[in-house]
C-alpha cells in the first residue's frame, strides 16, 4: 500500500487526452480522481500530439485537489515507455496500467517508473500506481497484481473488453461481471487499496447508473470511473452517509479524541469498546460526509 | 471630462451635442414624464388593404423621417428586407431605423441602406455580426443609440423616439388591420415590442400573410392604431422564427453553472411561495428552468409570475400549475408561442408596462429573482451586454438594465470563454450598472456584491456553492488565460448607450483596426 | 535548423490550435488566424516561436489557426508539429 491516509476515490473523471476544451476544464466538476487518457481515446497517429498535450496541461492547468491519474499506453506497444517517461516527468500521481495480466507487468512499470523518477529528477516512489483489470486472465490473477508493488493504490475493472473475453457482452443488470467485480474487490482489499468500478456507458440513464452505484456501493468499492461530468454527481450522492450514519461516526471519533487527552489506551463508547476497524469507518464515513457537503469543517450539520 | 456614476469619463463635447445628462444612479424617483400623442389620419374603411407595398412606401415614406420595425420574427424575418429595398429603392436619404432590435437576416440590408445614404441614424436594443462589425468600424456617420426594451418604450411615450411610419410584420390581419401574433403560419406569439409601435406611430403598415376575416380576435394590434394592410407572400420563415423544440444543454459546464444559480436562487429569502423571477433564454438560463422546478416542486412552492421572454420550459410551469401568471413580452420558441394562444393565464404585455422606467409602475418593479447573461463583468459588478472583449459591438441591451432591477439579480456566465476572460479589470463598455447586480455565478463558485451584506450572510455557507470575492473570480480568470493587450480605439464615438432613464452610461468607440 | 518535410498538428475545434509548418528560408515567418488577435496576436506569435526555438528550428513558414488556446495547447501543438517536421520520434525532454 503506497498511501499512509485514505483518500476518497468516489469518481474517476476519463478525460480524452488529446482533447484541449476538455482538459481545460476537467478541474471544475469535482471529481475525486481524473484520469487522462493517451490510450484508447487517443488515435495511433494522435500519440505523440496527445502526449505532449497533456503533459503542458499538466504544468499550468489547475485541477484542485483531484488525484491526476494517467491512462498510458499497453506495454505491447511503441507508445508505452514514452507515456511512462513523460508523465512522470510532468509529476503525475498515478500511472494505471491498462490490461494488465500478471504481477511481473506491474513489476516491469515499477522500474520504468523508479527510472524515470532517476532521470528527471522527481523524488524516489513518489509516482503511484494502478492497474486495469481487462481479461479473464487478469482477474485470476487478481491478487499478485494488487500485491506487486508498494507504489499500487488501486486495481480497477474495466468490463467492456473483459466481457468480449469472456464471450458475452454487457447486461443491464450485471450478473457477467459478478465474479470479477468480487475478485476484484477481494485482491484490492486484501491488498489494503482501492477497488474501482467499471464505467457506465449509457449517459441519458441516470437511473441505471444509480442502480449500479448503488449495487457497487453495497459490495464495497471505492467508487466508479465517470466518462461524463453529468455522472459525478449521481454517483456522489449514492455515496453519501446518512444523517445516523454521520451521527455515529461523530460519537466514535469523540470518544477516540476524549481517550487521546485522558492518555488512554483504550476506546469505549457506550460501554462498548471502539476498535480500529469502527475508528476507520468512522473516519470514512466523516470524510464523506464533509466532501458531500453534508457537515461543515467543524462537524456542524450543513442546512439543506 | 467629467466622470459618471459607474466611472466613465465623458466628454462635455458628447453630452452637449447628442443632449445627455451623464449616468447619476439606478434611482428613478418620482418624477412628472410627459407623454406624446401621435398624428391620427382619419379614416373609415371599408378596407385599409393596399395592393402594392411599393406605392404605400412611395406614398408615406420621405427624407429625414424615422422609420420602426419589431424583431418578433427574429431570423426568420422576411419584412425588413422587403421593405428597406423599396425604400432604397426610391432614392429616400437620411433615415433614422428605429427597430425594437436588428437580428443577422437584417444585417446586409442595413449596411447596404447606410452606403447608400438612406439610413443615417439608427436606434436600437443591439446588434451583431456583420453590422456591429461595420458600425464599429466607423460605417454610419452618427452614433448608435443603444436602448433597453424599458428604454425604448420611455422614448417613444416621451417623443425621444417619433415614429413617422411603423412597418410591422403580423402572422394574422383582418382588412381593417385587427392583428395578433399568435395563429398563422408566422406565429410568433407575443407582440410585446410591436404595440409600441402601433400606439405611437404616426402611420401603422401591417404587413401579412394571412388575411383573415373580419373582426380579427382577440386583436393585440387593432383598427384604430392602423392605416395600411398589405398582403405579402410571406412574413417569416417558421423554421427561423424560434429555437423549435427547446433542448436542454447537455453541455457540462452550463449545467454546473445552473446549479450554482439554481442554489443562489432557492437559498434566498425570496425562494418563497408567491415569488416571481425572469430566466431568459440560453442554455443555462434554459437548465435553471428545469432545476428551479424541481426545487418547487420538493418544496412546495409556488410561483405568482414568470416575466419576460418565455420559453417552453417557463410555460411547462404555468401548465403543471407551479407558476400562475406568465407575463409575456415576447416567445422564444414556438411552444411558448402556442401555448399563448391556448392558455389565458399567459397574457401578453407591452414593454412599456413590461420594463419601463417613466411609468405608474412596469412589471420589473415587482419582480423578485432575475437570471441575466454578460459578455463581461468588472470588479464592481458592472455588466457588458453589448461590445465584446475586442471592443466590437455583439449584443444587445435587451431587458438587461431594467430587470435588473430585481430584488435578487444573478448573472451567469462562465469565467472564461475560450481563451477570453469574462470578469475582467476593466471592460470594454458597461451597460449594466453594478449598483444593480447582486450575484455573479460561475463554473467555480460565486461572487456576491459586497453592497449586499444580507445576502453574503445568506448564501456564504450553501453546500456546494464556494464563495469567492469578485476580485479573486477575476485573477482566476486572468491566470488561465493570461494579459491581454488593451483595445486600441480612435476618438470617435460609433455607439452611444443610455441607461434605461435615457442618461448617458457609456460611449462605444471605434476601434483600430 | 530548417525543416525538410510539411507537418501538421493540432485541430479545429474549440481551445485547441492548428499548426501547420512548411520549409522556408527566411526566419521564423507566422502567419496567424484567430479570433483574439487583437488581445492574444503577441503572445500566441511568442509562444509558438519560442518552443520552435527550443526545438532548434529557425527557418519554417507557420500557418496557425487559433481557436482560443490557452499558451499550454499552443506549446504542446507547436513541439508536436515541429517533432514530426524533424521527423523526431522521442519525445523533446528539454522542450517539454
Amino acid at each position: 500500500m503506497a498511501e499512509t491516509e485514505e483518500r476518497l476515490r468516489r469518481t474517476m473523471m476519463f478525460v480524452p487526452g488529446n482533447n484541449p476544451a476538455m482538459l481545460k476544464d476537467a478541474g471544475i466538476y469535482g471529481a475525486d480522481a481524473i484520469m487522462f487518457d493517451l490510450e484508447d481515446a487517443v488515435s495511433l497517429a494522435e500519440k505523440d500530439a496527445a502526449r505532449d498535450l497533456v503533459y503542458e496541461a499538466l504544468q499550468t492547468v489547475d485541477y484542485g485537489d483531484a488525484e491526476k491519474v494517467v491512462r498510458v499506453n499497453g506495454t505491447d506497444t511503441p507508445f508505452y515507455k514514452d507515456d511512462v517517461r513523460a508523465m512522470v516527468k510532468a509529476g503525475i500521481d498515478v500511472i494505471r496500467l491498462p490490461k494488465t495480466e500478471s504481477a511481473q507487468m506491474i513489476q516491469e512499470l515499477e522500474k520504468d517508473v523508479a527510472a524515470a523518477e532517476k532521470e528527471f529528477d522527481r523524488t524516489a516512489g513518489s509516482t503511484h500506481l494502478m492497474a486495469a483489470i481487462e481479461s479473464a486472465k487478469g482477474v485470476v490473477n487478481a491478487v499478485p497484481i494488487a500485491t506487486a508493488s508498494q507504489r499500487m493504490i488501486g486495481i480497477a475493472l474495466s468490463a467492456e473488453d473483459y466481457t468480449t473475453d469472456l464471450k458475452t457482452h454487457r447486461y443491464p443488470d450485471g450478473r457477467e461481471l459478478e465474479y470479477a467485480r468480487n475478485v476484484i474487490l477481494q485482491a484490492a482489499r486484501a491488498a489494503g487499496i482501492a477497488a474501482f468500478d467499471t464505467v457506465f456507458t449509457d449517459l441519458d440513464d441516470e437511473a441505471g447508473l444509480q442502480r449500479e452505484t448503488e449495487y457497487i456501493h453495497q459490495l464495497g468499492f471505492d467508487g466508479k470511473s465517470v466518462i461524463n461530468p453529468r455522472q459525478i454527481s449521481v454517483i456522489n450522492a449514492v455515496y453519501a452517509p446518512t444523517k445516523r450514519e454521520i451521527q455515529t461516526a461523530q460519537m466514535v471519533m469523540a470518544a477516540i479524541d476524549e481517550a487521546h487527552e485522558k492518555g488512554s489506551g483504550v476506546i469505549a463508547l457506550n460501554g462498548q469498546m471502539v476498535d480500529r476497524p469502527v475508528a476507520m469507518r468512522a473516519q470514512r464515513v466523516i470524510k464523506l460526509a464533509k466532501a458531500s457537503h453534508l457537515i461543515d469543517e467543524e462537524g456542524t450539520f450543513v442546512e439543506k | 471630462m467629467l466622470k459618471n456614476k459607474v466611472g466613465v469619463e465623458i466628454s462635455e463635447n458628447v453630452l452637449k451635442q447628442y443632449g445627455y445628462q451623464p449616468f447619476a444612479g439606478t434611482k428613478i424617483g418620482h418624477l412628472i414624464s410627459q407623454r406624446v400623442a401621435p398624428a391620427v389620419h382619419v379614416m373609415a374603411g371599408p378596407s385599409k388593404v393596399a395592393t402594392s407595398l411599393a406605392d404605400v412606401v412611395k406614398n408615406n415614406v420621405r427624407d429625414g423621417m424615422t422609420i420602426s420595425f419589431h424583431h418578433h420574427l427574429r431570423e426568420g424575418d422576411m419584412v425588413f428586407n422587403q421593405v428597406m429595398q423599396l425604400i432604397i429603392d426610391e432614392g429616400i436619404k437620411d433615415l433614422t431605423l428605429a427597430p425594437s432590435s436588428l437580428t443577422n437576416v437584417m444585417n446586409d440590408m442595413v449596411i447596404k441602406a447606410i452606403k447608400a445614404g438612406t439610413v443615417t441614424h439608427i436606434t436600437s436594443s443591439g446588434m451583431r455580426g456583420s453590422l456591429g462589425d461595420a458600425v464599429s468600424h466607423g460605417l454610419l456617420p452618427n452614433p448608435v443609440i443603444f436602448r433597453s426594451h424599458g428604454g425604448r418604450a420611455r422614448a417613444i411615450e416621451t417623443g425621444k423616439i417619433k415614429i413617422d411610419v411603423a412597418f410591422l410584420g403580423v402572422p394574422n390581419a383582418d382588412e381593417m388591420g385587427n392583428a395578433n401574433g399568435m395563429t398563422g403560419d408566422a406565429a410568433f406569439g407575443s407582440l410585446g415590442y410591436a404595440l409600441m409601435d402601433a400606439r405611437y406611430a404616426d402611420k401603422v403598415v401591417l404587413l401579412t400573410d394571412n388575411i383573415v376575416d373580419y373582426p380579427n380576435t382577440p386583436a393585440s394590434i387593432n383598427q384604430t392604431q392602423v392605416d395600411y394592410v398589405v398582403k405579402v407572400d410571406q412574413v417569416g420563415d417558421p423554421d427561423l422564427i424560434g429555437s423549435g423544440a427547446t433542448r436542454f444543454t447537455k453541455d457540462p459546464k452550463e449545467l454546473k453553472i445552473a446549479q450554482m444559480v439554481n442554489s443562489v436562487i432557492t437559498h434566498s429569502p425570496y425562494f418563497k411561495n408567491g415569488f416571481s423571477f425572469q430566466t431568459g433564454s440560453g442554455g443555462a438560463a434554459l437548465a435553471v428552468t428545469r432545476y428551479l422546478r424541481q426545487a418547487m416542486i420538493d418544496q412546495k412552492i409556488k410561483a405568482s409570475f414568470a416575466l419576460g421572454g418565455i420559453t417552453k420550459p417557463t410555460t411547462d410551469l404555468l401548465d403543471e400549475g407551479l407558476v400562475k401568471k406568465v407575463m409575456d413580452v415576447q416567445d422564444f420558441d414556438k411552444g411558448a408561442a402556442d401555448s399563448m394562444h391556448k392558455n389565458p393565464a399567459q397574457q401578453e404585455i407591452d414593454s412599456s408596462w413590461y420594463a419601463d422606467p417613466f411609468n405608474k409602475g412596469a412589471m420589473v418593479s415587482k419582480l423578485d429573482v432575475v437570471i441575466l447573461s454578460a459578455l463581461q463583468i468588472d470588479t464592481d459588478f458592472n455588466v457588458n451586454v453589448l461590445t465584446g472583449s475586442d471592443g466590437v459591438i455583439r449584443g444587445a441591451i435587451g431587458g438587461h438594465q431594467d430587470a435588473a432591477t430585481a430584488k435578487l439579480t444573478i448573472i451567469s456566465a462562465p469565467l472564461v470563454r475560450g481563451r477570453l476572460a469574462t470578469i475582467v479589470p476593466k471592460m470594454t463598455s458597461i451597460t449594466t450598472p453594478g449598483d444593480s447586480i447582486d450575484v455573479v455565478a460561475t463554473e467555480l463558485g460565486i461572487a456576491i456584491n459586497p453592497a449586499r451584506q444580507d445576502l453574503v450572510k445568506q448564501l456564504s455557507h450553501i453546500p456546494g456553492v464556494p464563495v469567492y470575492t469578485i476580485q479573486e473570480l477575476q485573477q482566476k480568470a486572468a491566470d488561465i488565460v493570461g494579459q491581454p493587450v488593451p483595445i486600441q480605439y480612435i476618438d470617435r464615438p460609433v455607439a452611444l448607450a443610455e441607461y434605461r432613464d435615457g442618461t448617458l452610461i457609456d460611449v462605444i468607440h471605434q476601434v483600430q483596426e | 535548423m530548417g525543416i525538410s518535410k510539411a507537418a501538421l498538428a493540432g485541430t479545429l475545434e474549440s481551445s485547441d490550435i492548428q499548426i501547420t509548418l512548411s520549409p522556408a528560408a527566411n526566419g521564423i515567418q507566422i502567419e496567424l488566424t484567430s479570433a483574439v488577435a487583437s488581445q492574444f496576436g503577441e503572445q500566441i506569435k511568442k509562444v509558438i516561436t519560442q518552443t520552435l526555438q527550443s526545438l532548434g528550428i529557425d527557418n519554417v513558414a507557420v500557418k496557425a489557426v487559433d481557436k482560443g488556446a490557452l499558451d499550454c495547447v499552443i506549446k504542446a501543438r507547436t513541439i508536436a508539429a515541429g517533432q514530426r517536421a524533424l521527423g523526431q520520434k522521442e519525445p523533446a525532454w528539454e522542450v517539454l
